[in-house]
């Protein structure tokens, strides 16, 4: 009889326990970029939730790639920029809709959510929810290359053969608004997006003899700048603050043409097994006191409200340094990118790379 | 007794057969699909030959191949001429702990992943690297020198990366031509390069062919090394299929692109075995 009841509550206590984990305590697969899912917070979100998080670190592209792989499936919550939404999801379908009703909407800056909302969404559903935004402009030894003020100047002779920037598209971008185009205004119109390709595409020939090199991860961009090889490169604002740490001449540097405006979001991949894990951490991070705790580490500002009073003094100086007002009102917040833009943008940086 | 022999015989081959066909064929099947769609809407495809006609039609595609095929030719016979005299000393000249004293100081670096020997060039030839800081230091340069970003540095690394390739095939062939025919060339009046010619260069040759088809394909399919030596300069046919993959989601012609890399290599090689009068049987027999 005894042996019997411990058989019973055990296997009772079995079904509970196994049935309590699985609605209760999933793993949440978070495809991110590093610094946005620091040890600390995610040691914090498990303690508290019971969740545990595993991080895969990675950027826009790969993000979609591997998505795109599996369509959709391997991960619960990813984070790429709100401009590389709309155009991937109506190609290949890799996301969910949000249910924003989960979403606890106060500790979100209004104004970044409903520019990210309206960016994100395809037919009547909304895809993203804004996260962690930057810009991305000029990064410079400013004892060296301080004539450098916009884009195009990365040309100049007297920095030739010190700069360094990425072969991407920010680049095209960059360099298009630079030569006084409007790159982003041509985004639905091919055969004109074409013409500003061909245009930017002459001129970053042009450029390639003083070039050192085409950067390729953040790491290897430091190394040049800290060595002293390159004085000006184009880099993302967090490259260049953290840099000024060490060398107090290198900064980031708002072009004149205006610095390019991105902004991370939380989608949910097609596939996704564990959402309500997802819809916690996204309402777990954007809490001021952990908001501040990701820019801390990313170096980045985050879309939560009220994170700004939590934030390092030191860093908030060296933004408003890099960003006067006038810098602010000038950075052009990239729109969303429509499917079979990249084919027109490959051939171009194809051909800037294969030019002697 | 017969069944049980023909359930172990299965048995034994069911690896190889799942191995060829779930990880070589089936994928090379799908991409060879993936490779004839053709986009022409938002999530819209047709079967087409466009991404092949892409190939052929923009010279640049075609020009960094041709560009990756010769650079790989190249690194192949430096590799060779480096590593012939290499082998023959480990192989036939000493005896005993030196020669596997020899042989593993030829494996260490293989030790380390290729990404940190490739980190090590990098340290080695940039501008405020080694090599620079020691020419200044004698007072043969002026100022620093830039010796990373260039055709030389990527031929370099490849050389550098596919050496074990080739001495590991060549020291075994010469280990197996006996001393005495060698020997017995001298007696016969042969000289050091008639020796050469006629005697260890024949008997190398399965060794030589297979070192050589190792480290070519080896280096034509090499991404790391060009990528991050060349630097600006660096174009490389794999590259060009990367960045088609997950820079411009553009997989049809990645696809594309990967199926012409395997049909021109495999051509090239071809092509090389029929020119030296090799054959496959023999190299491998």
């Amino acid at each position: 009889m005894t042996k019997q009841s411990l058989a019973l509550s055990t296997a009772v206590s079995v079904v509970l326990i196994g049935g309590v984990s699985a609605a209760n305590a999933d793993t949440l697969r978070l495809l991110t970029w590093g610094g946005y899912a620091p040890e600390e917070v995610v040691a914090k979100f498990e303690a508290e939730t019971g969740h545990t998080v595993q991080v895969t670190k990675s950027n826009n592209e790969e993000m979609i790639a591997k998505l795109r792989a599996t369509g959709g499936g391997g991960f619960d919550l990813a984070q790429p920029s709100q401009d590389r939404i709309a155009g991937p999801q109506e190609e290949f379908g890799i996301y969910k809709p949000m249910d924003m009703s989960k979403i606890n909407m106060d500790l979100f800056i209004p104004s970044m959510m409903e520019a990210t909302k309206g960016n994100t969404t395809v037919g009547a559903d909304v895809y993203g929810v804004p996260h962690v935004w930057g810009t991305s402009g000029l990064v410079l030894d400013t004892a060296n290359a301080a004539m450098v003020k916009d884009y195009t100047d990365l040309c100049s002779d007297d920095v030739a053969g010190k700069v360094s920037y990425r072969l991407k598209r920010p680049t095209l971008i960059g360099f298009a608004f630079s030569m006084g185009l409007d790159p982003f205004a041509a985004y639905g119109d091919e055969a004109a997006y074409t013409e500003i390709m061909s245009q930017v595409e002459a001129k970053l020939i042009e450029c390639k003899p003083g070039v050192k090199t085409y950067w390729g991860g953040g790491d290897e961009l430091m190394g040049l700048l800290r060595s002293g090889e390159v004085v000006a490169s184009m880099a993302w604002d967090t490259g260049g603050w953290k840099l000024n740490e060490d060398n107090a001449d290198i900064t980031f540097v708002a072009p004149a043409a205006g610095a390019l405006g991105w902004v991370d979001t939380f989608v949910l991949p097609a596939k996704g097994k564990a959402d309500d894990a997802a819809y916690a951490w996204i309402n777990f991070v954007m809490q001021p006191e952990i908001a501040a705790m990701i820019t801390e580490a990313a170096g980045n500002f985050t879309a939560s409200q009220g994170a700004d009073e939590f934030a390092a003094a030191d860093l908030k100086a060296k933004y408003q340094a890099s960003f006067p007002q006038e810098a602010i009102d000038n950075i052009k917040w990239y729109p969303p990118v429509p499917a079979g833009l990249e084919a027109i943008e490959g051939g171009v940086l194809d051909r800037v790379k294969a030019a002697n | 007794m017969r069944t049980e022999a023909k359930l172990g015989f299965a048995l034994l081959l069911t690896p190889l057969l799942l191995w060829l066909s779930l990880l070589i064929f089936v994928p090379h099947v799908d991409i060879f699909l993936v490779s004839l769609r053709e986009r022409i809407g938002v999530g819209q495809y047709q079967t087409s030959l466009a991404n092949y006609l892409t190939f052929f039609q923009e010279p640049l595609y075609l020009w960094t191949f041709l560009r990756t095929a010769v650079m790989s030719s190249v690194a192949t016979l430096i590799t060779l001429v480096i590593a012939f005299p290499v082998s023959y000393y480990i192989a036939k000249m000493i005896k005993g702990r030196a020669q596997s004293a020899l042989f593993l100081l030829c494996l260490v670096p293989f030790w380390v992943s290729e990404l940190v020997r490739t980190f090590g060039w990098m340290i080695l030839l940039r501008e405020t690297g080694v090599f620079s800081n020691v020419l200044q230091y004698l007072g043969l340069v002026d100022g620093p020198v830039e010796m990373l970003y260039n055709d030389g540095a990527i031929m370099v690394g490849l050389v550098y990366t596919s050496m074990l390739f080739m001495v590991v095939p060549l020291v075994t062939t010469l280990e197996s031509l006996p001393d005495e025919i060698i020997e017995a060339g001298y007696d016969l009046g042969g000289n050091g390069i008639s020796v050469l010619r006629e005697i260890i260069i024949p008997h190398a040759m399965p060794g030589i062919v297979s070192g050589c088809i190792v480290v070519f394909m080896l280096s034509l399919g090499n991404y790391l090394t060009p990528t991050m030596l060349g630097g600006k300069e660096s174009l490389w046919f794999t590259e060009l299929i990367y960045s088609q993959f997950i820079v411009r989601f553009n997989w049809e012609l990645g696809a594309a692109f990967g199926f012409m890399l395997l049909i021109l290599s495999s051509a090239i090689v071809w092509g090389m075995l029929k020119l030296t009068g090799q054959s496959l049987e023999k190299t491998m027999g």
